[in-house]
C-alpha cells in the first residue's frame, strides 16, 4: 500500500497559508490580499490553463509566474508537442475547408433524400464522425496543448460568439468557424475577431443574416451583434437601432452552392442590400454598400460601451462571478488605449491585484467543460477515445458546440451549481479515477441516431453510446494513483479534504480528490 | 390594496371562498385523496407544471385568428387555412383555430380542461430572447438584478414542510426560474434520472458524505442531490413505467419526459412545482404552415401535454399546467417564410379545474391599427396576472405570500377567471 505523501512535506508552509486564506476569504475584507508565489502558480494554472498536469505547479514556480504568463500570452512561440500535432493532423474533417465540409454534407443530404434508409444511415454516421472529430480536436488541445491560455480563450470566445452546431448546415461548419474565425484572433485584435465571426458562413447561417435582404430584413444577427457581441444588453441603443443595423447589414451573405463548389465563404450581394438612408446610434448613414456594415463593426469594436461590456465578461471568466468594478474600469481603459487589443486587456487583467488575490483563489465554480478537462489533465490520462468525455459533458448539461442560444454557455456558479450536477460530477470522477472510462478504446462507429427524420430535436438528445454492445470490450485502464494525483493537485486541495481522504480506503482516494468540493472550483 | 385586485380577478361571484379557509373541495374522482380535507392539506396537494418554450413560439400560429381576414393577408404562405379545409386549423370557438399539429389537445379543449390567454406577455418592450426570458423567469419585467426565479419564491411561500423534491426541474441545467434560496432539484432529460449512481455504494457514499458534510459552499447542494436521487429512484421504478407505456414506447423528447414527470408526481406527493423548458421555437425562416418546422415542434409538445394529463389520472384535477414563451412573433411573415421577434403571445392553461374551452384576454384583432408598433400583438394581459391568479386560486396563496412571489405587481385586474373553484 502506497502511503500518500504527507501534505505538509510537500509544501510545509502551505497548510498554514491556506488556513489563513480561508479566514481572509470569509472575512468581508475590501483590500485584495496578495498571494504567495506557490499559490500564484496554482492560481494561474487554474485560470490561464485548465488546471495542473503532473509537475505543472513546480514547472510554473520554476519558470516564474510572470514569465509563464508572458509566454502564455504569445502562444505562437510555443511549439505543440509532435505527438499532439501529428494526431491533430490526422483528423480529416477538422482540417478540411468549410467549402469541402459543406459539399460533403450537401451531397450526403441529397443522397439521403434519393436513396432512403441506407443513405440516411450513412449520412448520420458521417455527421457523427464530423462531430466526433471536431470534439476530439478541441478536447485534445484543451488537455494536452502547452498553449493553455489560447485554449482557454477559444472556450471563452466560442461562447461569446456562440454558434449552435445543431442548426442545419452549421453541423458541417462549426469546425471551420472555430479554426478560421475564433482561434486565429483569440489573443489578437477584437475588431478582427468581430469581423471574422460576422463574415463566417456558420454565423451568417446561425443568426440568419444570410437570408436578410431589403424588403425582407432579418434582425436576428444585428440584435445579437449589439446585445451579446459588443455593446451589451444595457448598451443604450433602441429597437430602431437594431432595425437600422440590420438594414446596413443586408447583403452580407454566402451562397451554399458557391461555398461548396469553390470555397467562397462570404459574399456581399448588392442586390439584397437596402440602399435607403439609415440613422443608427444617432448618426446618419449614407448608402455605401458593404462598407456600411464594416463601419458599423469599426464603431462597435471601439465603442467604450463594448470595451466595458467585454472587459466585464473577461473579468467574470477570469476573476469572479461578480468582478470588481474598479478592475473592469482599468481593463476598459486598456481596451481603449490598445485599440481593442485583447492581449493588452488580458495583460492588465493578469497583472491586477484583484486577479492575484486571495479573494479570487478558488472563487470560480468550474463549468462542466472545465471540470472534465481539468480532471483529464490532473489524471494525465491518455485519451485515444474522447467519447466518454463528450458523453460526460452531455450528461452535465454542456454538450460541446451544443448551446442552442446565441449567448453561449455561462461560466457562473449560479448557472451550474445544482444538486444533480454535484452527484454527476462525483460519478464521473469515480469512473475516471477507477479507470472505468473507455478512453483508450479505438473510436468506434456510433450508434445510429434514433431521431425521426425531419424532426429537429426539442431537447438535447443523448449522444450515441460510446461503445456499442458488439464492440470488443477494451482493456481496462489502470486506476489513477492517489499519491501522484495528490502531488499534482498540491495547493488546490484543502487540508481538511486531504485529512478526510486519508481516513478512507486507498482505492477510493483518487475519486475523492477529483470529486472533492475543492476540485469543483478553480 | 393588492389583495383587492387579486380578489377582483375572481369576479364578484365567489370572492369570499378564495381564501380557501375551511372549504372542502368537491373531490369528484379524486376520492383516493379525500382524507383530511383541511385547507392546508388541500393546498399541499395542488400542483403546478410550467412548460417554457424558449425562443419565442409563434402564438399566432398556435391559436390563430383565422376568423380575421387580416390574418391570411399578413401571412399568405405560412398562415393556417380555415377549419374544415385541407391542412386547416382546428376550430376552437368559431374565430380562433388551433394548429393542426396540436390535434392531441382537442379532447382536453372539448372537456373544458384547456384554456388560452391571448395577447398576453410582458409589459417590458424588449425583443431580446435573453432579457425577455429573464423577465419571464424572474417575474420582474425590466428589473435584471432580481436574484431568484419566481418558482423558487413560490415554493418558499407555499404552506407545508420543505422537501428537496418539492420544486423540480427537468432539463440539462438548473434554470433561472427555479434558482434561489429554496431547495430545487434538477433532473436530466430521459431515462438517466432513475439510474443507480456510484454514491449508492455504501463505502463511496460514506466517503463523499464526509467530504461534503457542512461544506459552506456545496454542502447543501450535495445533500439535496443525495436525497432527491433516493426519492426519484424509489418513485421511478422501471416496471411501473413499462406498464404505463402499455407496450407502445413513446417517442424521445418531451412525451417521454412528460410521462416520467407524471409518474414522479403520482408517486411522490411532495412534488408540487415542476418545470420543463423546450427549445427550438425561434422560427426566423421557413417555419411552414400546417406542416413544416413549427408543426414538427408543436406535435411532440401537444402529445406530451396530453400524455401528462392522461397519466396524472385523478391528480390532473389538482394540477395546472401552464405553457408560456418569452414573447410572440411578428404578425406579418418575413421575406424568408418565417417570423421575427414580436411582443404579445398566447399562454396555454391546462388542468382538471381550469375554466377551459375558452380563449381569454382582450383581443383587438390583427388589423393594422390593432398591431403594436405596426408589427406584432400588443400585450393586453400582463403574464403576471395569469401567474398570480393561478397562485392565488389554485395554490391558495394569501396576499402577503403573493406579494413575496410577485413583487411590484401592477395595480390591474384581469377580466377573466381561469380557475374554477
Amino acid at each position: 500500500m502506497i502511503r500518500p505523501i504527507p501534505y505538509a512535506a510537500v509544501f510545509p508552509r502551505f497548510s498554514l497559508m491556506l488556513a489563513l486564506v480561508l479566514i481572509m476569504v470569509a472575512a468581508p475584507c475590501a483590500r485584495a490580499v496578495p498571494l504567495e508565489p506557490q499559490q500564484q502558480a496554482v492560481h494561474v494554472l487554474n485560470r490561464l490553463a485548465f488546471g495542473p498536469r503532473p509537475g505543472d505547479v513546480e514547472r510554473v514556480a520554476e519558470v516564474g509566474v510572470q514569465r509563464w504568463i508572458d509566454e502564455q500570452l504569445h502562444p505562437e512561440a510555443i511549439a505543440l508537442p509532435p505527438a499532439l500535432a501529428a494526431r491533430l493532423q490526422r483528423l480529416d474533417s477538422v482540417n478540411r475547408s468549410a467549402g469541402a465540409s459543406l459539399a460533403e454534407f450537401l451531397e450526403l443530404r441529397k443522397e439521403a433524400k434519393d436513396e432512403g434508409e441506407e443513405a440516411k444511415q450513412r449520412r448520420r454516421q458521417r455527421q457523427a464522425l464530423i462531430e466526433r472529430e471536431a470534439a476530439e480536436a478541441r478536447l485534445l488541445r484543451a488537455i494536452d496543448s502547452p498553449r493553455q491560455l489560447e485554449e482557454v480563450m477559444v472556450d471563452f470566445w466560442y461562447n461569446h460568439f456562440n454558434v449552435f452546431a445543431g442548426k442545419g448546415i452549421d453541423r458541417a461548419l462549426v469546425a471551420s468557424y472555430e479554426r478560421d474565425a475564433i482561434r486565429p484572433h483569440a489573443l489578437g485584435r477584437f475588431r478582427d475577431l468581430l469581423g471574422a465571426t460576422a463574415r463566417h458562413p456558420a454565423m451568417l447561417f446561425y443568426l440568419d443574416n444570410a437570408v436578410s435582404r431589403a424588403g425582407g430584413v432579418n434582425e436576428n444577427y444585428a440584435r445579437e451583434l449589439m446585445e451579446l457581441h459588443t455593446l451589451g444588453g444595457d448598451g443604450g441603443y433602441t429597437q430602431k437601432d437594431v432595425s437600422e443595423l440590420a438594414r446596413m447589414l443586408t447583403g452580407w451573405t454566402f451562397d451554399q452552392r458557391r461555398l461548396a463548389a469553390s470555397g467562397e465563404t462570404f459574399r456581399f450581394d448588392a442586390k439584397r442590400h437596402d440602399r435607403g438612408a439609415k440613422t443608427w446610434l444617432g448618426q446618419t448613414i449614407e448608402a455605401d454598400g458593404q462598407r456600411e456594415g464594416e463601419r458599423a463593426l469599426d464603431v462597435l469594436a471601439l465603442h467604450p460601451t463594448t470595451a466595458r461590456h467585454v472587459s466585464r465578461r473577461l473579468a467574470q471568466y477570469f476573476v469572479s462571478d461578480d468582478p470588481p468594478a474598479a478592475l473592469v474600469e482599468r481593463m476598459t481603459a486598456a481596451w481603449r488605449a490598445g485599440g481593442g487589443d485583447i492581449r493588452t486587456v488580458l495583460r492588465t487583467l493578469f497583472a491586477s491585484p484583484e486577479f492575484m488575490s486571495a479573494e479570487a483563489l478558488g472563487a470560480k465554480f468550474k463549468t462542466p467543460y472545465q471540470f472534465v478537462v481539468s480532471a483529464a489533465r490532473a489524471g494525465a490520462v491518455q485519451v485515444a477515445n474522447v467519447a466518454p468525455l463528450t458523453g460526460a459533458m452531455n450528461q452535465l448539461g454542456m454538450p460541446l458546440y451544443g448551446c442552442q442560444t446565441p449567448d453561449g454557455y455561462k461560466n457562473t456558479q449560479d448557472a451550474w451549481l445544482n444538486p444533480d450536477a454535484l452527484t454527476r460530477r462525483i460519478a464521473f470522477a469515480s469512473s475516471l479515477a477507477g479507470g472505468r472510462l473507455a478512453l483508450d478504446a479505438a473510436p468506434v462507429a456510433p450508434v445510429p441516431d434514433t431521431t425521426p427524420p425531419g424532426s429537429d430535436r426539442m431537447v438535447p438528445a443523448p449522444r450515441p453510446a460510446p461503445v456499442p454492445a458488439a464492440a470488443p470490450k477494451p482493456a481496462p485502464m489502470p486506476p489513477l494513483d492517489p499519491a501522484q494525483l495528490q502531488a499534482t493537485l498540491a495547493g488546490s486541495i484543502s487540508g481538511r479534504t486531504l485529512g478526510i481522504t486519508r481516513q478512507h480506503p486507498e482505492n477510493l482516494r483518487a475519486a475523492m480528490l477529483l470529486g472533492s468540493p475543492d476540485f469543483m472550483q478553480r | 390594496m393588492q389583495r383587492r385586485d387579486f380578489l377582483n380577478t375572481l369576479g364578484a361571484v365567489t370572492a369570499a371562498s378564495a381564501t380557501g379557509a375551511g372549504l372542502v373541495l368537491p373531490l369528484g374522482r379524486n376520492a383516493w385523496a379525500a382524507t383530511g380535507a383541511a385547507s392546508s392539506d388541500k393546498a399541499g396537494r395542488k400542483k403546478l407544471v410550467v412548460v417554457m418554450l424558449r425562443g419565442a413560439v409563434d402564438g399566432l400560429n398556435v391559436v390563430a385568428p383565422v376568423g380575421d381576414a387580416n390574418y391570411l393577408r399578413l401571412r399568405p404562405t405560412i398562415g393556417l387555412a380555415l377549419p374544415g379545409t385541407e391542412g386547416g386549423a382546428l376550430d376552437l370557438d368559431g374565430y380562433f383555430g388551433l394548429h393542426p399539429a396540436l390535434a392531441s389537445l382537442q379532447p382536453l379543449w372539448r372537456e373544458n380542461k384547456l384554456a388560452f390567454v391571448h395577447a398576453s406577455g410582458s409589459p417590458d418592450a424588449t425583443r431580446s430572447h435573453f432579457d425577455a426570458q429573464d423577465y419571464l423567469e424572474s417575474a420582474t419585467p425590466g428589473r435584471k438584478n432580481t436574484p431568484d426565479g419566481w418558482m423558487n419564491r413560490l415554493v418558499a411561500a407555499l404552506p407545508g414542510s420543505p422537501a428537496p423534491t418539492r420544486l423540480l426541474g427537468i432539463g440539462p441545467v438548473m434554470p433561472r426560474i427555479l434558482s434561489g434560496s429554496a431547495a430545487a432539484v434538477n433532473l436530466p432529460n430521459g431515462a438517466a434520472a432513475a439510474r443507480a449512481d456510484v454514491l449508492d455504494k455504501p463505502a463511496v457514499g460514506a466517503a463523499f458524505d464526509q467530504l461534503y458534510a457542512d461544506h459552506p459552499r456545496f454542502g447543501r447542494a450535495y445533500l439535496d442531490g443525495r436525497a432527491a436521487h433516493r426519492d426519484v429512484v424509489r418513485a421511478l421504478d422501471e416496471r411501473a413505467m413499462l406498464a404505463a407505456d402499455r407496450g407502445a414506447p413513446l417517442p424521445n423528447g418531451f412525451p417521454i419526459d412528460a410521462a416520467r414527470l407524471a409518474t414522479l408526481m403520482r408517486k411522490d406527493p411532495r412534488i408540487q412545482l415542476a418545470f420543463v423548458a423546450l427549445g427550438g421555437w425561434d422560427t426566423h425562416a421557413s417555419q411552414g404552415a400546417a406542416t413544416g418546422q413549427l408543426a414538427n415542434r408543436l406535435a411532440p409538445l401537444g402529445q406530451g401535454l396530453a400524455v401528462l394529463a392522461e397519466r396524472l389520472g385523478p391528480l390532473f384535477d389538482d394540477t395546472v399546467v401552464l405553457v408560456m414563451s418569452e414573447f410572440g412573433r411578428t404578425a406579418r411573415e418575413n421575406g424568408n417564410g418565417g417570423t421575427d421577434h414580436g411582443h404579445g403571445n398566447v399562454m396555454w392553461v391546462l388542468g382538471g379545474n381550469v375554466g377551459g374551452g375558452k380563449v381569454y384576454g382582450e383581443w383587438e384583432g390583427v388589423g393594422d391599427d390593432a398591431l403594436n408598433e405596426g408589427r406584432d400583438l400588443p400585450v393586453t394581459t400582463d403574464f403576471r396576472l395569469v401567474l398570480a391568479q393561478i397562485a392565488e386560486r389554485h395554490l391558495i396563496l394569501n396576499n402577503k405570500q403573493l406579494e413575496q412571489v410577485f413583487p411590484a405587481m401592477p395595480q390591474r385586474t384581469a377580466s377573466f377567471r381561469l380557475i374554477r373553484v
